[in-house]
Protein backbone atom coordinates (compact mmCIF):
# COMPACT_ATOMS: atom_id res chain seq x y z
CA UNK A 1 0.00 0.00 0.00
CA UNK A 2 1.21 3.29 -1.09
CA UNK A 3 1.37 6.42 1.86
CA UNK A 4 -1.60 6.24 4.19
CA UNK A 5 -3.94 9.42 3.21
CA UNK A 6 -5.00 9.81 6.52
CA UNK A 7 -3.55 9.07 10.21
CA UNK A 8 -4.92 9.58 13.12
CA UNK A 9 -3.24 8.74 16.69
CA UNK A 10 -4.95 9.25 19.58
CA UNK A 11 -8.30 11.61 18.42
CA UNK A 12 -9.65 13.17 21.71
CA UNK A 13 -13.12 15.11 21.39
CA UNK A 14 -14.29 16.68 25.03
CA UNK A 15 -17.08 18.78 25.59
CA UNK A 16 -17.70 20.84 28.68
CA UNK A 17 -20.61 19.90 31.04
CA UNK A 18 -22.04 21.10 34.46
CA UNK A 19 -19.87 18.21 36.01
CA UNK A 20 -16.32 19.02 34.10
CA UNK A 21 -15.72 18.12 30.44
CA UNK A 22 -16.79 14.87 29.44
CA UNK A 23 -14.80 12.86 26.47
CA UNK A 24 -16.83 11.86 23.67
CA UNK A 25 -14.11 10.25 21.78
CA UNK A 26 -11.64 8.96 24.17
CA UNK A 27 -8.20 8.01 22.05
CA UNK A 28 -8.97 6.54 19.02
CA UNK A 29 -6.24 5.82 16.37
CA UNK A 30 -6.36 4.27 12.54
CA UNK A 31 -4.49 5.02 9.60
CA UNK A 32 -6.99 4.77 6.26
CA UNK A 33 -5.49 4.39 2.49
CA UNK A 34 -7.50 4.38 -0.63
CA UNK A 35 -9.87 1.88 0.44
CA UNK A 36 -12.84 1.57 1.83
CA UNK A 37 -13.58 1.81 5.60
CA UNK A 38 -16.43 1.52 7.94
CA UNK A 39 -17.25 2.83 11.57
CA UNK A 40 -20.07 1.70 13.50
CA UNK A 41 -21.85 2.13 16.73
CA UNK A 42 -25.34 3.12 18.39
CA UNK A 43 -25.75 6.75 19.36
CA UNK A 44 -23.93 8.23 21.33
CA UNK A 45 -20.81 5.78 20.40
CA UNK A 46 -18.92 9.04 18.82
CA UNK A 47 -18.74 8.18 15.54
CA UNK A 48 -20.20 11.04 14.19
CA UNK A 49 -17.60 13.12 16.02
CA UNK A 50 -14.85 11.26 14.70
CA UNK A 51 -15.75 11.90 11.00
CA UNK A 52 -16.79 15.73 11.96
CA UNK A 53 -13.36 16.12 13.71
CA UNK A 54 -11.31 15.23 10.62
CA UNK A 55 -12.89 18.10 9.52
CA UNK A 56 -12.45 20.23 11.90
CA UNK A 57 -15.83 20.52 12.16
CA UNK A 58 -16.23 20.89 15.65
CA UNK A 59 -16.86 23.88 17.39
CA UNK A 60 -15.60 25.70 20.64
CA UNK A 61 -16.70 24.23 23.46
CA UNK A 62 -15.77 21.08 22.09
CA UNK A 63 -12.24 20.53 21.87
CA UNK A 64 -10.53 18.37 19.93
CA UNK A 65 -7.03 16.63 20.26
CA UNK A 66 -4.60 14.25 18.84
CA UNK A 67 -0.85 13.68 18.69
CA UNK A 68 -1.15 13.14 15.40
CA UNK A 69 -4.03 13.84 12.32
CA UNK A 70 -2.16 14.35 8.81
CA UNK A 71 -4.11 14.34 6.05
CA UNK A 72 -1.75 13.81 2.79
CA UNK A 73 1.08 14.80 4.67
CA UNK A 74 -0.93 17.78 5.95
CA UNK A 75 -0.79 18.63 9.66
CA UNK A 76 -4.65 19.26 9.65
CA UNK A 77 -4.19 20.39 13.73
CA UNK A 78 -2.11 23.33 12.43
CA UNK A 79 -4.15 24.69 9.56
CA UNK A 80 -5.50 27.92 10.36
CA UNK A 81 -9.71 28.23 9.53
CA UNK A 82 -8.68 29.78 6.22
CA UNK A 83 -6.33 26.52 4.74
CA UNK A 84 -9.43 24.68 6.02
CA UNK A 85 -11.25 25.68 3.53
CA UNK A 86 -9.13 24.65 0.94
CA UNK A 87 -9.22 21.05 1.81
CA UNK A 88 -12.74 21.51 3.09
CA UNK A 89 -14.87 20.35 -0.11
CA UNK A 90 -11.58 19.95 -2.67
CA UNK A 91 -9.72 17.40 -0.58
CA UNK A 92 -11.75 16.28 1.44
CA UNK A 93 -15.72 16.22 1.85
CA UNK A 94 -18.93 14.82 3.74
CA UNK A 95 -22.29 13.35 2.74
CA UNK A 96 -24.31 14.47 5.65
CA UNK A 97 -27.63 12.38 6.55
CA UNK A 98 -30.65 14.10 5.48
CA UNK A 99 -30.53 15.82 1.96
CA UNK A 100 -33.61 17.58 3.38
CA UNK A 101 -31.87 20.12 6.14
CA UNK A 102 -28.23 19.74 3.93
CA UNK A 103 -29.34 21.24 1.07
CA UNK A 104 -30.09 25.16 0.45
CA UNK A 105 -33.36 26.02 -0.12
CA UNK A 106 -33.30 28.88 -2.09
CA UNK A 107 -30.80 27.44 -4.60
CA UNK A 108 -31.36 25.40 -7.64
CA UNK A 109 -29.41 22.24 -7.71
CA UNK A 110 -27.46 23.36 -10.64
CA UNK A 111 -26.55 26.65 -9.14
CA UNK A 112 -25.36 24.44 -5.52
CA UNK A 113 -23.59 21.95 -7.29
CA UNK A 114 -21.67 24.46 -9.49
CA UNK A 115 -20.82 26.50 -6.41
CA UNK A 116 -18.46 24.01 -5.24
CA UNK A 117 -16.35 24.14 -8.45
CA UNK A 118 -16.62 27.76 -8.48
CA UNK A 119 -15.07 28.42 -5.13
CA UNK A 120 -12.06 25.37 -5.73
CA UNK A 121 -11.61 25.26 -9.77
CA UNK A 122 -11.24 28.24 -12.23
CA UNK A 123 -13.78 27.13 -15.06
CA UNK A 124 -15.90 28.95 -17.82
CA UNK A 125 -19.35 29.00 -17.17
CA UNK A 126 -20.14 27.06 -19.74
CA UNK A 127 -17.47 24.46 -19.14
CA UNK A 128 -19.11 24.82 -15.34
CA UNK A 129 -22.15 23.34 -16.59
CA UNK A 130 -20.63 20.73 -18.24
CA UNK A 131 -18.96 19.27 -15.44
CA UNK A 132 -22.31 19.95 -13.62
CA UNK A 133 -24.39 17.85 -16.13
CA UNK A 134 -21.76 15.37 -16.25
CA UNK A 135 -21.73 15.03 -12.81
CA UNK A 136 -25.61 14.63 -12.29
CA UNK A 137 -25.60 11.81 -15.02
CA UNK A 138 -22.72 9.92 -13.22
CA UNK A 139 -25.09 9.93 -10.08
CA UNK A 140 -27.88 8.58 -12.55
CA UNK A 141 -29.86 11.11 -12.63
CA UNK A 142 -32.02 11.18 -15.52
CA UNK A 143 -32.35 14.37 -18.06
CA UNK A 144 -29.93 16.37 -15.73
CA UNK A 145 -30.87 19.48 -17.64
CA UNK A 146 -34.22 19.47 -16.05
CA UNK A 147 -33.09 18.62 -12.39
CA UNK A 148 -30.20 21.14 -12.45
CA UNK A 149 -32.98 23.93 -12.75
CA UNK A 150 -35.15 22.53 -9.60
CA UNK A 151 -34.93 23.55 -5.84
CA UNK A 152 -34.09 20.79 -3.43
CA UNK A 153 -38.04 20.91 -2.27
CA UNK A 154 -38.65 19.35 -5.71
CA UNK A 155 -37.24 16.62 -5.77
CA UNK A 156 -37.44 13.19 -3.88
CA UNK A 157 -34.97 12.26 -0.69
CA UNK A 158 -33.02 10.08 -2.25
CA UNK A 159 -32.85 11.87 -5.74
CA UNK A 160 -31.99 15.15 -2.68
CA UNK A 161 -29.10 12.82 -1.59
CA UNK A 162 -27.79 11.76 -4.82
CA UNK A 163 -27.86 15.58 -5.39
CA UNK A 164 -25.37 15.87 -2.10
CA UNK A 165 -23.51 13.44 -3.50
CA UNK A 166 -22.81 14.73 -6.65
CA UNK A 167 -21.74 18.70 -5.15
CA UNK A 168 -19.72 16.46 -3.00
CA UNK A 169 -17.49 14.55 -5.63
CA UNK A 170 -17.86 17.33 -8.14
CA UNK A 171 -14.35 18.75 -7.08
CA UNK A 172 -12.58 14.90 -6.74
CA UNK A 173 -11.71 15.20 -3.90
CA UNK A 174 -9.33 12.58 -2.34
CA UNK A 175 -11.63 11.41 0.97
CA UNK A 176 -15.61 11.41 1.21
CA UNK A 177 -16.49 11.12 4.59
CA UNK A 178 -20.09 9.96 4.35
CA UNK A 179 -22.09 10.08 7.83
CA UNK A 180 -25.35 8.13 7.56
CA UNK A 181 -25.90 9.02 4.14
CA UNK A 182 -28.62 6.62 3.49
CA UNK A 183 -30.72 6.36 6.73
CA UNK A 184 -33.10 9.36 5.68
CA UNK A 185 -33.90 6.76 2.39
CA UNK A 186 -35.74 3.51 2.03
CA UNK A 187 -34.28 0.26 1.35
CA UNK A 188 -35.12 0.24 -2.03
CA UNK A 189 -33.35 3.32 -2.60
CA UNK A 190 -30.44 3.01 -0.03
CA UNK A 191 -28.85 0.52 -1.92
CA UNK A 192 -29.00 2.52 -5.45
CA UNK A 193 -27.20 5.47 -3.73
CA UNK A 194 -24.54 3.35 -2.13
CA UNK A 195 -23.67 1.73 -5.39
CA UNK A 196 -23.09 4.98 -6.93
CA UNK A 197 -21.20 5.96 -4.01
CA UNK A 198 -19.03 2.76 -4.10
CA UNK A 199 -19.08 3.07 -7.87
CA UNK A 200 -17.37 6.40 -8.08
CA UNK A 201 -15.03 6.00 -4.62
CA UNK A 202 -13.81 2.57 -6.96
CA UNK A 203 -13.26 4.75 -10.47
CA UNK A 204 -11.56 7.76 -8.82
CA UNK A 205 -9.67 5.77 -6.92
CA UNK A 206 -10.90 7.49 -3.42
CA UNK A 207 -10.95 7.03 -0.01
CA UNK A 208 -14.11 6.41 1.78
CA UNK A 209 -14.85 6.95 6.06
CA UNK A 210 -18.64 5.41 5.75
CA UNK A 211 -20.10 5.92 9.04
CA UNK A 212 -23.37 4.28 10.14
CA UNK A 213 -25.58 2.21 12.93
CA UNK A 214 -25.72 -0.43 10.24
CA UNK A 215 -23.81 -3.35 10.72
CA UNK A 216 -24.87 -5.44 7.15
CA UNK A 217 -24.92 -2.32 5.00
CA UNK A 218 -20.88 -1.32 6.35
CA UNK A 219 -19.73 -5.06 5.72
CA UNK A 220 -21.54 -4.89 2.04
CA UNK A 221 -19.72 -1.51 0.97
CA UNK A 222 -16.32 -1.69 3.37
CA UNK A 223 -13.27 -3.31 2.92
CA UNK A 224 -12.43 -2.50 6.78
CA UNK A 225 -14.64 -1.86 9.88
CA UNK A 226 -13.97 -0.36 12.79
CA UNK A 227 -16.91 -0.90 15.95
CA UNK A 228 -17.37 2.09 18.56
CA UNK A 229 -18.57 2.05 21.50
CA UNK A 230 -18.53 5.58 24.21
CA UNK A 231 -15.71 6.71 22.36
CA UNK A 232 -13.40 3.55 22.06
CA UNK A 233 -12.71 1.63 19.11
CA UNK A 234 -13.63 -2.15 20.64
CA UNK A 235 -12.77 -4.07 17.43
CA UNK A 236 -11.00 -3.51 14.28
CA UNK A 237 -11.86 -6.38 11.31
CA UNK A 238 -11.85 -6.78 7.65
CA UNK A 239 -15.46 -6.60 6.19
CA UNK A 240 -15.11 -10.11 5.04
CA UNK A 241 -14.47 -11.86 8.49
CA UNK A 242 -16.99 -9.30 10.70
CA UNK A 243 -19.01 -13.20 11.17
CA UNK A 244 -16.53 -13.40 12.90
CA UNK A 245 -15.96 -10.88 15.45
CA UNK A 246 -14.59 -11.62 18.89
CA UNK A 247 -15.55 -8.39 21.05
CA UNK A 248 -18.78 -8.83 23.21
CA UNK A 249 -20.19 -5.98 21.86
CA UNK A 250 -19.30 -6.76 17.90
CA UNK A 251 -21.17 -10.26 18.64
CA UNK A 252 -23.69 -8.72 20.60
CA UNK A 253 -24.80 -6.02 18.24
CA UNK A 254 -24.75 -8.75 15.45
CA UNK A 255 -26.98 -11.00 17.52
CA UNK A 256 -29.32 -8.42 18.44
CA UNK A 257 -30.68 -7.84 14.66
CA UNK A 258 -33.54 -9.88 13.28
CA UNK A 259 -32.97 -11.78 10.06
CA UNK A 260 -34.57 -11.91 7.07
CA UNK A 261 -34.90 -15.89 7.71
CA UNK A 262 -35.88 -15.40 11.28
CA UNK A 263 -36.32 -18.35 13.68
CA UNK A 264 -35.45 -17.62 17.24
CA UNK A 265 -38.72 -17.12 19.49
CA UNK A 266 -36.47 -14.24 21.32
CA UNK A 267 -33.23 -12.01 20.38
CA UNK A 268 -30.62 -12.06 22.27
CA UNK A 269 -30.04 -8.61 24.21
CA UNK A 270 -27.41 -7.08 24.99
CA UNK A 271 -25.70 -7.42 28.11
CA UNK A 272 -23.94 -4.29 28.79
CA UNK A 273 -22.38 -5.33 32.02
CA UNK A 274 -20.42 -7.82 30.29
CA UNK A 275 -17.71 -5.29 28.79
CA UNK A 276 -17.94 -2.18 31.07
CA UNK A 277 -19.89 -0.08 28.20
CA UNK A 278 -22.43 2.57 28.94
CA UNK B 1 -63.86 -13.47 13.62
CA UNK B 2 -61.47 -10.66 12.09
CA UNK B 3 -60.05 -8.08 14.40
CA UNK B 4 -59.49 -5.84 11.27
CA UNK B 5 -61.61 -6.03 7.92
CA UNK B 6 -60.70 -3.51 5.44
CA UNK B 7 -63.01 -3.24 2.41
CA UNK B 8 -62.59 -1.35 -0.56
CA UNK B 9 -61.09 1.75 1.02
CA UNK B 10 -60.06 4.78 -0.64
CA UNK B 11 -58.52 7.59 1.77
CA UNK B 12 -57.55 11.01 1.16
CA UNK B 13 -55.79 13.91 2.35
CA UNK B 14 -57.85 16.81 0.69
CA UNK B 15 -58.19 16.63 -2.71
CA UNK B 16 -55.30 14.08 -3.21
CA UNK B 17 -56.18 10.20 -3.51
CA UNK B 18 -53.58 8.10 -0.99
CA UNK B 19 -54.99 4.72 -1.19
CA UNK B 20 -56.76 2.69 -3.75
CA UNK B 21 -59.42 -0.05 -3.06
CA UNK B 22 -57.52 -1.77 0.23
CA UNK B 23 -58.90 -4.60 1.29
CA UNK B 24 -57.35 -6.72 4.08
CA UNK B 25 -58.57 -9.41 6.68
CA UNK B 26 -56.75 -9.83 9.64
CA UNK B 27 -57.78 -12.47 12.02
CA UNK B 28 -58.10 -12.44 15.55
CA UNK B 29 -54.57 -12.55 17.66
CA UNK B 30 -52.92 -12.92 13.94
CA UNK B 31 -49.99 -10.18 13.53
CA UNK B 32 -49.74 -8.59 9.86
CA UNK B 33 -47.30 -6.13 8.37
CA UNK B 34 -47.63 -3.47 6.02
CA UNK B 35 -44.38 -3.13 4.01
CA UNK B 36 -43.75 -0.62 1.24
CA UNK B 37 -41.31 2.74 0.45
CA UNK B 38 -42.15 5.81 1.78
CA UNK B 39 -45.28 7.79 0.46
CA UNK B 40 -46.82 3.90 -0.41
CA UNK B 41 -49.87 5.16 2.02
CA UNK B 42 -48.89 2.22 4.54
CA UNK B 43 -49.14 4.56 7.18
CA UNK B 44 -51.99 6.11 6.24
CA UNK B 45 -54.13 2.98 6.33
CA UNK B 46 -53.26 2.99 9.88
CA UNK B 47 -54.28 6.07 10.66
CA UNK B 48 -57.57 5.58 9.00
CA UNK B 49 -57.95 2.55 11.13
CA UNK B 50 -56.94 4.58 14.28
CA UNK B 51 -59.43 7.53 13.42
CA UNK B 52 -56.92 10.03 12.61
CA UNK B 53 -57.47 9.82 8.78
CA UNK B 54 -61.38 10.82 8.64
CA UNK B 55 -61.88 11.49 4.91
CA UNK B 56 -62.21 7.60 3.92
CA UNK B 57 -64.85 5.70 1.70
CA UNK B 58 -65.38 1.90 2.02
CA UNK B 59 -65.10 0.08 4.74
CA UNK B 60 -63.26 -0.58 8.00
CA UNK B 61 -64.84 -3.43 10.48
CA UNK B 62 -63.00 -3.58 14.10
CA UNK B 63 -63.58 -6.86 15.78
CA UNK B 64 -67.02 -7.52 13.74
CA UNK B 65 -68.02 -3.62 14.04
CA UNK B 66 -68.18 -1.04 11.06
CA UNK B 67 -66.26 1.84 12.26
CA UNK B 68 -67.85 5.14 11.70
CA UNK B 69 -65.95 8.76 10.58
CA UNK B 70 -65.45 10.53 13.93
CA UNK B 71 -63.88 9.47 17.17
CA UNK B 72 -65.38 6.39 18.73
CA UNK B 73 -65.07 5.88 22.35
CA UNK B 74 -65.62 2.29 22.42
CA UNK B 75 -63.59 1.84 19.44
CA UNK B 76 -60.46 3.98 21.10
CA UNK B 77 -60.35 0.67 23.59
CA UNK B 78 -60.69 -1.70 21.30
CA UNK B 79 -57.64 -0.38 19.16
CA UNK B 80 -54.76 1.70 20.11
CA UNK B 81 -51.81 2.86 18.21
CA UNK B 82 -48.16 3.07 18.87
CA UNK B 83 -46.25 5.71 16.84
CA UNK B 84 -42.73 5.84 15.41
CA UNK B 85 -40.86 8.55 17.43
CA UNK B 86 -40.96 8.29 21.09
CA UNK B 87 -39.36 11.70 21.60
CA UNK B 88 -42.75 13.51 19.60
CA UNK B 89 -45.14 11.28 20.98
CA UNK B 90 -45.51 11.88 24.44
CA UNK B 91 -46.16 14.86 26.21
CA UNK B 92 -43.18 16.44 27.43
CA UNK B 93 -44.37 18.33 30.12
CA UNK B 94 -46.40 15.31 31.82
CA UNK B 95 -44.90 12.60 33.96
CA UNK B 96 -45.10 8.92 32.71
CA UNK B 97 -47.67 8.53 35.44
CA UNK B 98 -49.77 11.56 34.17
CA UNK B 99 -49.47 10.01 31.07
CA UNK B 100 -50.51 6.67 31.85
CA UNK B 101 -53.68 7.75 34.46
CA UNK B 102 -54.55 9.92 31.30
CA UNK B 103 -56.80 7.19 29.21
CA UNK B 104 -58.08 5.68 32.73
CA UNK B 105 -59.32 9.12 34.20
CA UNK B 106 -61.49 9.77 30.28
CA UNK B 107 -62.52 6.08 30.09
CA UNK B 108 -63.57 6.00 33.92
CA UNK B 109 -61.45 3.08 34.60
CA UNK B 110 -61.12 2.19 38.74
CA UNK B 111 -57.52 1.32 40.35
CA UNK B 112 -55.94 3.47 38.71
CA UNK B 113 -52.67 3.75 40.75
CA UNK B 114 -52.41 -0.45 40.54
CA UNK B 115 -53.32 -0.74 36.79
CA UNK B 116 -50.21 2.33 36.08
CA UNK B 117 -48.03 0.33 38.46
CA UNK B 118 -49.05 -3.23 36.75
CA UNK B 119 -48.13 -1.98 33.40
CA UNK B 120 -45.00 -0.71 34.02
CA UNK B 121 -43.81 -3.84 35.37
CA UNK B 122 -45.44 -5.32 32.10
CA UNK B 123 -43.28 -3.48 29.76
CA UNK B 124 -40.41 -3.47 32.03
CA UNK B 125 -40.35 -0.40 33.11
CA UNK B 126 -38.45 0.10 37.05
CA UNK B 127 -41.53 1.84 39.24
CA UNK B 128 -38.70 4.41 39.90
CA UNK B 129 -39.53 6.16 36.40
CA UNK B 130 -43.37 6.68 36.91
CA UNK B 131 -43.01 10.21 38.26
CA UNK B 132 -40.35 11.27 36.15
CA UNK B 133 -40.42 13.78 33.03
CA UNK B 134 -39.73 11.68 29.11
CA UNK B 135 -36.84 13.87 28.85
CA UNK B 136 -35.14 12.28 31.42
CA UNK B 137 -35.81 8.65 30.02
CA UNK B 138 -33.64 7.27 26.92
CA UNK B 139 -35.06 6.65 23.44
CA UNK B 140 -35.65 2.75 24.40
CA UNK B 141 -37.37 3.46 27.61
CA UNK B 142 -39.60 6.35 26.26
CA UNK B 143 -40.96 3.78 23.60
CA UNK B 144 -41.50 1.18 26.49
CA UNK B 145 -43.97 4.33 27.77
CA UNK B 146 -45.26 4.59 24.48
CA UNK B 147 -46.59 1.13 24.53
CA UNK B 148 -47.65 0.93 28.60
CA UNK B 149 -49.86 4.12 27.20
CA UNK B 150 -51.11 1.88 24.53
CA UNK B 151 -52.16 -0.84 26.69
CA UNK B 152 -53.64 0.98 29.09
CA UNK B 153 -57.23 0.29 28.35
CA UNK B 154 -56.63 -3.42 27.57
CA UNK B 155 -57.01 -3.24 23.87
CA UNK B 156 -57.60 -6.27 21.46
CA UNK B 157 -55.47 -4.49 18.59
CA UNK B 158 -52.18 -2.99 18.78
CA UNK B 159 -51.29 -0.59 15.51
CA UNK B 160 -47.77 -0.28 15.56
CA UNK B 161 -46.31 2.67 12.93
CA UNK B 162 -42.66 1.70 12.87
CA UNK B 163 -42.38 1.11 16.70
CA UNK B 164 -38.38 0.39 16.52
CA UNK B 165 -37.06 2.31 13.56
CA UNK B 166 -35.85 5.45 15.73
CA UNK B 167 -33.89 3.04 17.91
CA UNK B 168 -30.28 1.38 18.01
CA UNK B 169 -30.13 -2.06 17.36
CA UNK B 170 -29.58 -3.05 20.54
CA UNK B 171 -32.56 -1.18 21.86
CA UNK B 172 -34.79 -2.51 18.86
CA UNK B 173 -34.02 -6.00 20.00
CA UNK B 174 -35.49 -5.54 23.48
CA UNK B 175 -38.60 -3.37 22.15
CA UNK B 176 -39.22 -6.44 19.60
CA UNK B 177 -38.99 -8.84 22.86
CA UNK B 178 -40.96 -6.63 24.37
CA UNK B 179 -44.09 -7.13 21.57
CA UNK B 180 -43.67 -10.37 21.06
CA UNK B 181 -44.05 -11.02 24.44
CA UNK B 182 -46.91 -9.08 25.01
CA UNK B 183 -49.03 -10.22 21.77
CA UNK B 184 -48.61 -13.56 23.58
CA UNK B 185 -49.71 -12.67 27.26
CA UNK B 186 -52.57 -10.88 26.42
CA UNK B 187 -54.16 -12.51 22.71
CA UNK B 188 -53.41 -9.02 21.15
CA UNK B 189 -53.84 -8.37 17.17
CA UNK B 190 -51.33 -6.44 15.63
CA UNK B 191 -51.01 -4.49 12.84
CA UNK B 192 -47.37 -3.16 12.22
CA UNK B 193 -46.17 -0.54 9.64
CA UNK B 194 -42.84 -0.73 8.46
CA UNK B 195 -39.90 -0.95 5.46
CA UNK B 196 -37.86 -3.34 7.63
CA UNK B 197 -38.29 -6.64 6.44
CA UNK B 198 -36.20 -8.64 8.64
CA UNK B 199 -38.29 -7.31 11.70
CA UNK B 200 -41.37 -8.72 9.65
CA UNK B 201 -39.63 -11.80 9.45
CA UNK B 202 -39.27 -11.90 13.87
CA UNK B 203 -42.79 -10.61 14.76
CA UNK B 204 -45.47 -11.31 12.11
CA UNK B 205 -47.25 -14.24 10.17
CA UNK B 206 -48.58 -12.29 7.18
CA UNK B 207 -47.54 -9.11 5.31
CA UNK B 208 -48.84 -7.39 2.54
CA UNK B 209 -46.57 -5.05 0.44
CA UNK B 210 -47.83 -1.66 -0.88
CA UNK B 211 -46.81 0.60 -3.96
CA UNK B 212 -48.36 3.73 -4.57
CA UNK B 213 -51.34 3.69 -2.21
CA UNK B 214 -52.13 -0.13 -3.91
CA UNK B 215 -51.51 -3.58 -2.40
CA UNK B 216 -49.28 -5.44 -4.32
CA UNK B 217 -49.33 -8.75 -3.06
CA UNK B 218 -50.39 -10.37 0.39
CA UNK B 219 -47.82 -13.01 1.19
CA UNK B 220 -47.34 -14.99 4.47
CA UNK B 221 -44.27 -14.95 6.35
CA UNK B 222 -42.40 -18.44 5.03
CA UNK B 223 -42.29 -17.15 1.83
CA UNK B 224 -41.00 -14.11 3.31
CA UNK B 225 -38.09 -16.38 4.41
CA UNK B 226 -37.74 -17.79 1.37
CA UNK B 227 -37.50 -14.58 -0.78
CA UNK B 228 -40.24 -16.46 -2.80
CA UNK B 229 -42.64 -13.67 -3.94
CA UNK B 230 -45.32 -13.97 -6.64
CA UNK B 231 -44.64 -9.66 -7.51
CA UNK B 232 -41.27 -8.78 -9.42
CA UNK B 233 -41.73 -5.21 -7.00
CA UNK B 234 -42.02 -7.12 -3.68
CA UNK B 235 -38.16 -9.49 -4.66
CA UNK B 236 -37.39 -5.83 -5.99
CA UNK B 237 -37.97 -4.61 -1.74
CA UNK B 238 -36.52 -8.45 -0.56
CA UNK B 239 -33.28 -8.01 -2.74
CA UNK B 240 -32.79 -4.63 -1.16
CA UNK B 241 -32.72 -6.07 1.95
CA UNK B 242 -30.60 -7.65 1.69
CA UNK B 243 -31.94 -10.94 0.40
CA UNK B 244 -30.82 -13.43 -2.02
Amino acid sequence: MSAPLLELENLRVSFPTAHGRVEVVKGISFTLGRERLGIVGESGSGKSMTGRSILKLIRSPGKVTADRMTFDGVDLLGQSERQMRAIRGARISMVMQDPKFSLNPVMTVGDQIAEALRFHARLSKGERKARVLSMLEAVRIDDPERVSRLYPHEVSGGMGQRIMIAMMLIPEPDLLIADEPTSALDVSVQSQVLDIIDDLIRTKGMGLIFISHDLNLVSRYCDRILVMNSGRVVEECAASELADASHPYTRGLLAAMPRLDETREELPVLDRASWGGT
Amino acid sequence: MSAIRLENLDISYGETRITHGISLDIAEGESFALVGESGSGKSTVLRAIAGLAPEWTGRIELLGRPRGHGIDKAKVRDCQMVFQDPYGSIHPRKTIDATLSEPLAIHGFGNRDERVEEMLKAVGLDRRFRFRFPHQLSGGQRQRVAIARALMLEPRILLLDEPTSALDVSVQAEILNLLKRLRREQNLTFLLVTHNLPVVSFLCERLAVMRQGRIVEVANVDQLKKGAFAEPYSRELFTASGGV
